[in-house]
């Protein structure tokens, strides 16, 4: 009986303790997320921001009958560009996240092991990290300058090219160009996680398959990996969730590219500067659910175990 | 005890009061005014000197907000603020298209100018008036010029290209020849190509100039696909990878001059803000240039160039409405746009200063650019309304996948006109 009131007692303690940190959220996550999401069923513009009337579904699709009988179909759902954003935004995740994961998880072993000037390693490597992403993608954007730029200049003078290649104009190179630095800028992240996974492997372990003579490369298979991958499951989800709402590196890099125009950079696009605010809600709602889709998909699949509680 | 301690609570207030009042009503005789610019060569040194005399009479400061040169970003980040009310701008630089979008938000300066609108060319002043209301009021105006080299062009004994095709041919023949000679890095022509605004201006002229109209007439009808527009996109996709290089295609105003300015280009289209600064003491191309009007193209025989230019404009939300007033009428009038053209070449929109003796003197430059100015075409903002920035975002993605050799320009352009002729809907 006193338990159980001394239970209750907590609760509610616990509950105040909690409340300032939902109410934080309500206000910054949920209500702008609820309110684009009631902005895309109705046709607001930016001058009309208040004034906006409900249209259903209109924005996602519609279709209208022509005098001579052909049916229309019109909005996000049918527009190729949209689609090719989608794509677009697909491709980059999964192409980025892989080359990540894997060069992270090299990093982070190579990290993991003992060698004079180790710290200096470790926070040196994180330096791509902590450049804030407009400052290195505008970096890269004049590295990658077909006539100045510094990545040309090296491959031109030991042979590799014959002519200046223009990365971020050409659109067979612009993706590559964009997951290049990409890549460049957030395997520092994975190798973190990775690292933070490696360490809790008890060493004893390793020891004990010393002892009985296991070749290292079953070692990391049979041993390292399964230990560590559900630090690294929780990692390719971070930087899944992160991949499929890129922005900043393509705007700046190639902004107005349709190689590598993604759903956000497309949304932008609408909401602002086509003026087609409702339209460009719509997308990003669309965007938001894809994430949501992809992520509970990915937990689902992976059995990824997100509380942290020993099964 | 209690009395007292509460008396003095209440004389706190009223003297936090007269502080606070003696505060606001300094403030409305000295007020700052924010002024957004986009940042475009030595734009910022230069409003910074210009102002001063403006600043020492009126007492008033001017704080200065540089944006990203790119005008396609600065028009994102002010439809923002001004749909968000943001009452810490009060005074914008904008360009010459933005006017019939961003109307609503300005306010109406036909009563603060009438005395000196007639001063300016009603072309101009036309373009920023909106449903009868004066938007803003124009600064400095733009037309783009062809740059050559002339010491280049007298080596090899060219002469100065009109059409289009001889501008082709000339720069294929002195690219070669100074490839052979050792300037490896040296290209024909180079322009604006990269997918903005800019390549919209740069396609727009060629078109014109082949005589396929301009993208959306003054009527509101859509002329862009037609057979001298393929033509002179044609020719134009030739030049990639040929005379220009490949990476034009990312190229804003700033990476052509990057070129131009090391001596690596034989021809340029750009801006007059190039021409002071290529001759400027750390130019590589000072004195080794000159410039004329754009080529023609084919035989139609007149050459266009699209009409740019910015404007001052007062954010209807200005804490300090009057005081912007007068800054926008300060920089915009006369002796300032003199010393604007005098310090950075920027083209005066008050007729009478293209016969200055102190601007022919110094700048010999502007009163020939008045030849090119004649030739100017609008870009159809005003027939396009609120739907300009997607009419022109499709137009130059056209042209960018024509360049870049995606589509040939036929197919691209009659894509181009069924999208246009969808987004009309039944009227624009």
């Amino acid at each position: 009986m006193q338990q159980a009131e001394l239970q209750a007692q907590r609760i509610r303690a616990a509950m105040w303790f909690l409340l300032p940190m939902i109410a934080a959220l309500a206000f910054v996550a949920a209500y702008p997320l609820l309110r684009s999401i009631y902005f895309s069923f109705t046709d607001t513009t930016l001058t009309s921001l208040y004034t906006g009337q409900w249209v259903g579904f209109d924005n996602y699709l519609n279709w209208r009958t022509l005098p001579s009988g052909r049916t229309i179909y019109r909005g996000t759902l049918v527009d190729p560009a949209w689609w090719n954003a989608v794509w677009n935004t697909v491709r980059f995740a999964f192409v980025s996240v892989s080359i990540e994961a894997i060069l992270g998880l090299m990093v982070a072993l190579v990290l993991n092991a003992n060698f004079h000037g180790r710290g200096l390693v470790r926070a040196a490597i994180l330096i791509p990290w902590a450049i804030p992403t407009i400052v290195s993608a505008k970096m890269w954007a004049w590295m990658l300058n077909d006539q100045f730029g510094i990545v040309n200049d090296m491959l031109f003078n030991i042979g590799l090219i014959s002519e200046k290649i223009a990365w971020t104009a050409n659109v067979d190179t612009a993706m590559w160009a964009v997951l290049m630095v990409d890549i460049w800028k957030t395997t520092p992240f994975m190798a973190l996680l990775c690292l933070a996974g490696l360490q809790m492997i008890p060493r004893d372990v390793y020891e004990a398959s010393k002892i009985d003579g296991v070749h290292p490369i079953k070692v990391f298979f049979k041993i390292t990996l399964p230990l560590v991958k559900p630090a690294l499951m929780v990692a390719i989800i971070f930087r899944m969730l992160d991949a499929l709402r890129i922005f900043d590196l393509v705007y700046v890099l190639t902004p107005n590219s349709a190689a590598t125009k993604t759903m956000s950079v497309i949304s932008r696009e609408n909401l602002i500067e086509f003026d087609k605010f409702a339209y460009g809600s719509a997308q990003s709602t669309l965007l938001f659910l894809m994430i949501a889709l992809f992520v509970t998909l990915y937990i689902w699949l992976g059995k990824v175990d997100l509380s942290g509680d020993k099964q | 005890m209690k009395k007292s301690v509460k008396k003095a609570g209440l004389n706190k207030a009223v003297l936090l009061g007269a502080v606070m009042s003696a505060l606001l009503a300094s403030s409305a005789y000295a007020a700052e005014i924010n002024f957004v610019s986009g940042a475009v060569g030595k734009d910022i040194e230069i409003f910074k000197e210009l102002v001063k005399p403006w600043e020492k009479d009126t007492g008033n400061t001017v704080k200065i907000v540089p944006m990203p040169s790119s005008t396609t970003d600065q028009f994102a980040q002010y439809r923002l603020w001004l749909s968000a009310g943001n009452t810490d701008v009060d005074v914008y630089q904008t360009d010459v298209i933005w006017a019939p979008q961003l109307a609503d938000q300005f306010l109406d300066l036909t009563e603060a100018a009438k005395d000196v609108v007639k001063d300016h060319f009603p072309s101009i002043i036309e373009s920023q008036t909106a449903d009868g209301k004066l938007v803003a009021l124009p600064l400095f105006t733009d037309a783009p010029a062809l740059y050559y080299r002339k010491d280049l062009l007298e080596k090899y004994g060219a002469s100065v290209p009109k059409t289009w095709e001889e501008l082709t041919a000339t720069a294929k023949k002195i690219q070669e020849a100074e490839r052979a000679a050792g300037s490896k890095d040296l290209w024909g022509f180079v322009f604006q190509g990269n997918a903005y605004e800019g390549l919209t201006c740069d396609a727009l002229e060629w078109v014109k100039s082949f005589g396929g109209g301009q993208i959306v007439e003054a009527d509101g009808t859509i002329s862009v696909n037609n057979p001298k527009a393929v033509a002179a996109l044609d020719l134009a996709k030739s030049w990639v990878g040929g005379i220009s290089p490949a990476g034009v295609l990312s190229y804003g105003e700033e990476e052509s001059r990057g070129i131009w300015q090391t001596g690596n280009a034989v021809f340029m289209r750009n801006w007059p803000y190039a021409y002071a600064l290529g001759n400027g003491d750390d130019s590589k191309v000072k004195d080794k240039f000159d410039v004329t009007t754009l080529p023609s193209g084919g035989d139609n025989g007149k050459s266009a160039a699209t009409l740019g230019g910015w404007n001052v404009a007062v954010s209807k939300y200005s804490k300090n409405p009057d005081v912007a007033i007068s800054l926008a009428k300060f920089l915009t009038s006369k002796e300032t746009q003199k010393q604007r053209a005098l310090k950075g070449s920027q083209l005066p929109t008050i007729v009478s200063l293209y016969d200055d003796a102190d601007i022919k003197a110094q700048q010999p430059i502007i009163p020939r650019w008045k030849d090119v100015f004649m030739q100017a075409v609008p870009r159809p903002s005003a027939p396009t309304k609120v739907k300009y920035n997607e009419v022109s975002s499709k137009f130059w993605s056209a042209v960018h996948s024509t360049l870049s050799g995606k589509g040939t320009a036929a197919e691209n352009l009659e894509v181009l006109e069924a999208d246009l002729t969808e987004m009309k809907g039944k009227g624009w």
